[in-house]
């Protein structure tokens, strides 16, 4: 039978199928965290269970640190305290941390990959939905509940249902001022926010084979913003490439046998997949939010849609915004260059391409946040720092900060804030805060200009 | 985790599409290392105002409405995995949301803390929803072994699906942790037989 990527890793990885029931999936890495953890180290202390196999489980401490000074202690108590806690269990349980300071320290979805633990082919799972981001590897991730942490914890495993195929076709070239960001903007858009509910979708075509890793991450990183637990992208020479000479990449003849593997994994010609979409890279442009969930984005030249609906007048409410009017030449109060979706060596290098020799808006308070220790590391050995400085931008410390807000990088309310996260909910940058996603390149245009900009009039050619 | 079989409760209409996890608990919240006292802050931000006072049109702020089942619009649960909004609203009082569609995360993390998502179709939801805003009062039967939901002493009622193992699970109150530590000779033999990792 013909199988789609997504079979061949989901398949690989089933202990036992329970008659009429969910299956038993085998979990190869299990990623965590501060913030969704601590509850289920408690629930194995309370049930007297030992954690099954603390080798293939990987902690960093990124969602609830701050951006600044990580080598003082944490200010806010509580922060503080979640933080030990991760340290503690992590001592008692035996497994590695890469806590504050450490040099491999970051955003769980950006150091784990540039680390080489995250490998084509694996089943990997986080208490975070952004987890989606490994699939980019041609790996079944996905976030889970607590719950599920804990589950994973006591035996390497989940009882899942297998989810429905989904694939997703990007036929042609980007046009100029086009980034991955915009591409999975697009595609959201298009399809909404619980179009891959049950799916697990795979995002096939020329625009993806030609897109780097970060870029693939990008897009993988937000499929659960159009409900899909996990988007995947076929593992190819790109792939290879980006993973061989990685810290904890296979080697030697380890190496050759598992390359071996992941090149029987890209999916059968002519094999099914549930559901499917199409789109043309020709109809895709630089793209900005307007509302309150990442399915309400417009292309830079399309104005705000028309509806006459309780919950889409109540998000363009809290945006105050109005049906039927552009979003250009808006007043930016806000900028976030950063989050598991866009805070990758490219994406600033795509920031500074436009920033170079400019100055940042004085009006605007600009955060540049790199996904971790090493993104810090090689930005400042790219010169870029330098360049950002010059501006006046502020580059912080690694961390999740703006996008979810848990530390003190928080947008005041009723602020605009562009920022290259993922999400727009209300409030999600902070109580009242309205934000506008975009891609690092957007971002960093209206940083400079203090408002909302047409990047395609301003950039030379397709980065 | 608790049993449930049947539940006869007035429900809290919530008529909102897309309630993401943010709005159930925001992020500020999850500072906390146990899984006690979320209910204080569930919805805090549409309940509360900027100095802590109640919001006086949020519907969990009307006397009118009271209940242990919430109704809500499409997709409920969408965004972060944050098990603290399963918690959130079990904690708050709620044990069945009632909704058109649900995200995944959110569903399983509902029913591992015996908290109920029942998918209703769209017709069925406005229905139930203009009900219960024009008479309050009104109860809903839950009923899980039988797979329904109606409104009590009437005809208007519907099936629900759920997964088989998951309702034997909420029926018996076991939770997957169970099953899988009776898997462990299973798992490892699977480990041994060498996956191609």
């Amino acid at each position: 039978m013909k199988k789609t990527l997504f079979d061949k890793v989901w398949d690989a990885h089933v202990v036992e199928s329970i008659p009429d029931g969910p299956q038993v999936l085998y979990i190869d890495k299990h990623l965590i965290h501060e913030v969704t953890s601590p509850q289920a180290f408690q629930e194995l202390e309370n049930r007297g269970i030992p954690v099954f196999r603390p080798d293939q489980i990987v902690a960093t401490a990124d969602h609830n640190t701050p951006t600044q000074n990580q080598h003082l202690p944490v200010k806010d108590a509580l922060s503080r305290q979640q933080l030990q806690q991760l340290t503690e269990n992590c001592e008692k349980y035996g497994i590695t941390l890469y806590g504050l300071g450490h040099p491999y320290n970051g955003i769980v979805h950006v150091m784990a990959p540039e680390l080489g633990i995250t490998q084509p082919g694996m089943s990997i799972v986080c208490g975070d939905s952004h987890t989606s981001t490994h699939g980019a590897f041609g790996a079944i991730a996905f976030g889970i509940g607590t719950s599920q942490v804990a589950q994973v914890f006591a035996s390497q495993c989940l009882l899942l249902s297998k989810p429905k195929s989904l694939r997703i076709s990007v036929r042609g070239k980007l046009k100029k001022g086009v980034l991955p960001k915009d591409v999975i903007l697009y595609i959201i858009s298009q399809v909404g926010t619980n179009a891959g509910t049950g799916y697990f979708c795979e995002y096939a075509g020329e625009v993806f084979e030609n897109m780097s890793m970060e870029g693939r991450m990008t897009v993988c990183n937000m499929s659960i913003e159009m409900g899909a637990r996990g988007g995947m992208i076929a593992p190819d020479q790109t792939t290879y490439d980006y993973l061989e000479g990685k810290q904890f990449a296979p080697t030697g003849a380890d190496w050759d046998k598992k390359l071996e593997y992941w090149k029987s994994l890209p999916t059968d010609q002519g094999a099914k997949f549930d559901k499917e979409y199409e789109f043309d890279a020709q109809d895709i442009e630089p793209m900005l939010t307007y509302g309150t969930n990442p399915g309400m984005g417009i292309k830079i030249s399309e104005p705000i849609p028309v509806a006459s609906n309780t919950s889409f007048e109540k998000s363009l409410q809290y945006m105050n915004f109005k049906q039927g009017s552009s979003l250009l030449d808006q007043p930016i109060d806000y900028v976030f260059i950063g989050s598991c979706t866009n805070s990758r060596i490219e994406d600033f290098r795509a920031a500074a391409s436009y920033i170079k020799g400019k100055q940042k808006a004085p009006q605007v308070t600009a955060w540049l946040v790199p996904g971790s220790k090493q993104v810090e590391a090689q930005i400042e050995q790219e010169g870029l720092k330098q360049i950002f400085e010059e501006a006046g931008f502020e580059l912080r410390q690694p961390g999740c900060s703006a996008c979810l807000a848990m530390n003190e990088d928080k947008i005041p309310a009723g602020a605009y804030c562009v920022s290259t996260s993922n999400r727009n909910f209300e409030g999600r940058q902070g109580p009242g805060s309205r934000t506008i996603l975009a891609s690092p390149l957007m971002a960093a245009a209206v940083a400079v200009e203090g408002r909302i900009v047409d990047i395609t009039e301003r950039v030379p050619q397709a980065l | 985790m608790e049993k449930f079989e049947r539940l006869t409760s007035r429900a809290i209409p919530l008529p909102i599409e897309n309630i993401d996890t943010d709005q159930i608990i925001p992020a500020r919240f999850l500072k906390a290392t146990t899984r006690a006292g979320f209910g204080d802050n569930a919805f805090r931000d549409w309940r509360f105002d900027k100095e802590g006072k109640p919001v006086k049109d949020f519907v969990l702020n009307d006397p009118t409405y009271q209940g242990e089942i919430l109704v809500a619009g499409n997709n409920f649960g969408c965004g972060s995995s944050r098990e603290h909004a399963a918690w959130a609203l079990a904690d708050y009082g709620f044990k069945v949301i009632v909704s058109s569609f649900f995200a995944d995360i959110f569903k399983g993390n509902a029913l591992n803390n015996g908290l109920l998502p029942v998918q209703v179709t769209p017709d069925f939801l406005k229905v139930l929803m203009d009900t219960i805003q024009r008479q309050p009062d009104i109860r809903l039967v839950v009923d899980l072994e039988q797979q329904h939901i109606k409104v009590e002493g009437t005809s208007f009622k519907e099936d629900f699906d759920i997964d088989v193992y998951k309702k034997t699970c909420m029926l018996n109150g076991y939770d997957d942790i169970d099953y899988l530590l009776s898997k462990k000779e299973k798992i490892a033999a699977f480990e041994k037989a060498g996956s191609k990792l």
